[in-house]
Parts: C-alpha cells; structure tokens; sequence
C-alpha cells in the first residue's frame, strides 16, 4: 500500500508540473469547491457592480461618455455570463449560483456596497477599482483551472481597455474647471481605501489563501498584489495633480516599495458582513429585477417548448 | 388638419429648415429611446437579455450621435451633438410620443420597440437609397443594427403573446395600451411636401407597418386594434407628454450644472 500514490498527490503532482485542470478531470473535492466559491464570487462581482455604474448612464454628461459608460457595463454583463458558464464547468447551475447570492451565503466584491453619488466615481471606479482588479485578474490567466484562466484571458482585455477609460475620465476632470478638479479629489478620497480592501484580509488573517496558492489557484499573496496595485497607482495619482488620502504614504528607498497607512480592517469585516452603505440596496435591486422578470422566463420557457412540441409532432406527422 | 391641440405651431418651413427637421425627427428618436432603453441596463428579466436589450440603446445613442453631428454641422455656430442633447429643452424636440412612453415592464418595452423598430426598418431601408449622402451613409450603417432590433423585439412579442396565459393577456395589454402612440409614425409632415424630391415621407411607411404589425401580432396570437382608431399627435411638432420633462431633466441634469465643463 506505501508505494501507492494517493490521487491527492497525482493531482498536486500535475499542478505542479504547471499543467492545466479541465472539467473532466479528477480534482480533489475541496478544489471544486474552493473554485466554484471563487468564481462564483467572481461573476456576482460583476453583475452587483454593474448597478453602481448603471445609475449614472443616464446621467452621462456627453453621448461620448454615455456610450462608453453603457459599453462598460455592458461588458461586465458579459463577464458574468462567461464566469457562471465557467462555474457550471465544475457542475454548479447558475440558478443556484444565483440563489445563494440572493440569501447572502454567496458573496461579491465589497467595493460594490459603495454608492456612486458622483459622475467623477464613474472615472475613479475605472481607474481604481477595475485597476485593483485587473492586478488581480493578470494573476488569474495563469490559474490552474483551465476555464477560468481562459475566461480571465479575455476578462483581463476589456479590464485594461476599462482602466484606460477610466483614468481617462479623471484626468478630463483633473485638468477641467476647478469644480471638476475637485469633483475628481473628492471621487478619490473616497475609494482609495476600499479600493485597497478589494484584495482582501492581510497574508496574516487569510485563511483560505495558502491552500490555494498550493493548487496554484492564486500565484501571489493579497499583500504582494495590494503592494503592487499602490506602487502602481500612485505615480498615477501625482500624474494628475490630486492627492492620495494617506498621510503615512511615503517612497521606502530600501524596500524599493511606497510604504502606505493601516487599512480599517474593522470598516472591512462590517462591510463583509453585510453593514456597509448599500449591501441592502444592492442585493434588493437583483431580487427586485430577479422577481419582476419571473413572467418573461416563465413565458419564454413555455414558448420554447411549445415550439419543441410543435417541431416534434410536425416530425412525426412527416 | 387644424386641431386645438396643435394650435399655433410652425407650419411654414424653408428647404433648409425642413432638411434639419427631419434629421430631428430621426436623431430624437433614436436619443430619447436609446436613454428609455438604458434604464433597463442590471434591470432585465435574466442576463442575456440585459445584455441584448443594452446592445439595442447603445445602437440607438450611436446612432444619434452620427445624426447629431451632421445637424451640428448643418445648424452651425458653435452646435455640437451635446449641445444638441443637453440643451435644447422639451418644446425643440421632435421625436415621436411613442418613444417617451414609459418603460412599464418587459411587455410594455418590447412591444414599444417592435413599434418603432419595424417602423425604423422601412423608414432606414428606404433611406439607404435617399439623395442626401449623409443619411444614406447613416442608413447603410444604421440598416444592419435595425434589421436585428426589428428581430429581436418581435420575436419578444411571439414569445410573450404565445407564452404562458399571463404573459399572453400582459402583452395584449401592452399592445392596446401602446397603440395610440403609434399612428403619430406615418403622420403627414408638412416638411414631407418640400423634402419629397429627396426624402421619403414617413406616409409611406404606413401599409407596409401595418401589414407587418398584423403578421407578428398573428404568429403571437395577440388581437391587433384598429388603425382607424384615435391616435395622438404633437411630438413632430414638439408638443409632448409629460414624460419627456423628466426624461431630459435626469439626462441633462449635469451637463446643465456644470455648462462651461468638458467632459
């Protein structure tokens, strides 16, 4: 018996040697698990946050702007087909997907329980959260399970041209009227901390991390990303004249890092679980549309089979 | 045709004038619905059709946008596609009263678009071979977009019509309601009368929308009302519903805040 390896091992073994997990694949059942929360989470992300940005299309000050904005959430709507067909890979139907979002057990990303009382957050959610995100995302290309990873090839894409856009608004504001400059600096301070939770709890208080970093489901650890994200976005900041809301912001020479201040994890775990400004609001606003939408399924589900019955009794009569 | 209601409007139009007023007509309605449509974005019934619903308000803007900046160029001055959009207030808009109706539900937008859209596919097609080259350039873009919403909004009204009993008397419903906003489509313009060498009347339209309407509402099980029926009038002449103050006042609200911003 000693010299059998267990399937355990040949599955470490494989991920190791950097190959690639498909749906037909044996995979240990805390690795389906573990993705199926991940993605699933993943797609909900998407679909909440596209009621941040939803509120301001028709509010865009161009048509310029409101087409990019519609094509953006557009976009996300998109995301978060491919991410729910990627979950169902792993046998997980979107129904349920759905419903476990709508109890609470399901979560999404807590930038989402944010409000948008600004045209500027449409720039700054761009820059900074989709920024955040697409740190993230870049590491998720590489990620084990291979309908993920592909799905994130094509997410990251859209993500980047998304920032671009993004930094794009901000910097229309940042070099506008004084009110639009401030409108920006306003926008800033309000997501720069949020936007450094969305890579989640500190390497110490992670619990699920390590697991994954050994199925290589993730490759970096939340603190290295979150270095990244702010040794990235702050050149950006100073780029554009406004000023990042951290007094303990600073270069570190020796680490070759910006050492930044203590995040408020406190203000992190209420959001979680379920205290921030619009966790309430947002989940009520899919259950609202999830439930007014009822009759459309129901109606197009009996017109499909209809058409089924239809199309099989003209086969028989034939 | 000297109702009260219609009482005092221009009636009188100079080539040049009526050219723009046509272009009005067709950049309002795609503006107005497409900022209708919008608002069905994280609001649809299941997510594909979120999706597909957002594509037809983008085409719409789109859409808009290109008609707005030839009657930029055309007005002069300092008019642009914003200033257009976001400052002329309800009284300089022409689009029809159908497309401001409010989105009611799924029903009620489906059925709105399969209006305008079937509407849109004889009035687009027929302008693919118009003498103004900026419209057929528009049209031959326009053409493909519209042959897939004229589509997809009534193959909606066969679902929902031929669906579940619910569904059936919704949809039903929706049609009788959205009915007398529809006649307002094929109605006489005088601008029609000076543009006839080079533009087609909307009159012309009106046979084959009806014969059209007639087929879907068929296959969809629905009863279609009468077009003799009353119909409304007054958008093409700038006279509109209610609605459309609260349309534009949410859509221009901070482009207006902030005038002298660039955005």
């Amino acid at each position: 018996m000693g010299t059998n390896v267990s399937l355990e091992d040949k599955f470490q073994a494989y991920v190791d040697a950097e190959n690639r997990v498909e749906p037909k694949d044996w995979m240990p059942e805390k690795y389906r698990k573990t993705l199926i929360r991940q993605i699933s989470q993943h797609a909900h992300s998407e679909i909440i946050g596209m009621q941040p940005e939803a509120n301001w299309i028709t509010r865009a000050p161009s048509l310029r702007a409101k087409l990019i904005l519609l094509a953006k959430v557009q976009d996300e709507a998109g995301h978060g087909l491919y991410l729910y067909s990627a979950a169902e890979t792993l046998g997980e139907p979107r129904e349920k997907m759905i419903a476990d979002l709508q109890s609470g057990k399901a979560k999404y990303s807590s930038i989402f329980n944010y409000p948008t009382p600004s045209w500027a957050d449409m720039g700054t959610i761009g820059w900074l959260v989709d920024g955040a995100a697409i740190q993230n995302q870049v590491m998720l290309t590489r990620t084990s399970y291979g309908p993920y990873a592909r799905a994130m090839v094509k997410i990251c894409k859209e993500e980047s041209f998304h920032q671009r856009q993004g930094y794009e608004v901000v910097m229309k504001l940042a070099q506008g009227t004084p009110e639009q400059k401030a409108m920006a600096q306003e926008s800033l301070n309000r997501w720069w901390w949020p936007s450094l939770m969305m890579f989640g709890p500190s390497d110490d208080n992670s619990p699920n991390s390590e697991q994954s970093m050994k199925w290589k489901i993730k490759r970096k650890s939340n603190d290295t990303l979150r270095q990244e994200f702010v040794d990235k976005t702050v050149p950006q900041a100073e780029y554009l004249g406004l000023t990042i809301p951290d007094a303990d912001l600073k270069w570190n020479e020796e680490r070759g890092h910006y050492d930044f201040g203590e995040i408020n994890w406190a203000e992190f775990y209420e959001v979680i679980k379920g205290n921030g400004p619009c966790n309430k609001e947002r989940i009520a606003h899919h259950v609202k549309a999830h439930e007014e939408g009822a009759w459309v399924r129901e109606a197009a589900n009996a017109y499909a089979k209809k058409q089924a019955d239809r199309a099989s009794n003209d086969a028989s009569a034939a | 045709m000297a109702g009260g209601w219609l009482n005092g409007v221009k009636r009188d139009f100079t080539k040049d004038e009526a050219l723009k007023e046509y272009f009005y007509f067709l950049a309002d309605d795609s503006l107005i619905l497409g900022q209708q449509l919008s608002k069905w974005c994280s609001n649809g019934p299941v997510l594909e059709q979120d999706i597909a619903i957002i594509n037809t308000a983008l085409d719409h803007i789109g859409r808009a946008r290109l008609l707005y900046q030839e009657l930029a160029r055309l007005e002069g001055g300092d008019t642009t596609e914003d200033t257009l959009a976001y400052f002329r207030d309800h009284l300089q808009f022409k689009n029809a009263l159908l497309v401001e109706q409010p989105n009611g539900h799924w029903g009620d937008s489906v059925v709105r678009s399969f209006f305008i859209d079937t509407f849109n596919f004889y009035l687009y097609d027929a302008l693919r071979g118009c003498k103004n080259e900026a419209l057929r350039g528009i049209a031959e873009k326009a053409i493909k977009e519209i042959s897939y919403q004229a589509q997809w909004s009534a193959e909606w009204v066969v679902r929902l019509g031929d669906g579940t009993e619910e569904s059936h008397n919704k949809v039903q419903k929706s049609v009788d309601d959205l009915w007398m906003w529809s006649g307002e489509l094929f109605e006489d313009h005088p601008v029609f009368e000076i543009l006839k060498d080079e533009l087609p009347s909307f009159v012309s339209f009106k046979e084959q929308w009806i014969k059209k309407v007639a087929e879907v509402l068929k296959m969809a099980t629905l009863i279609m009302p009468s077009p003799e029926l009353w119909m409304q009038t007054g958008g093409r002449y700038g006279i509109h519903s209610a609605q459309l103050g609260y349309i534009l006042g949410e859509m221009q609200s901070l482009a207006r805040t902030y005038p002298d911003a660039t955005w």
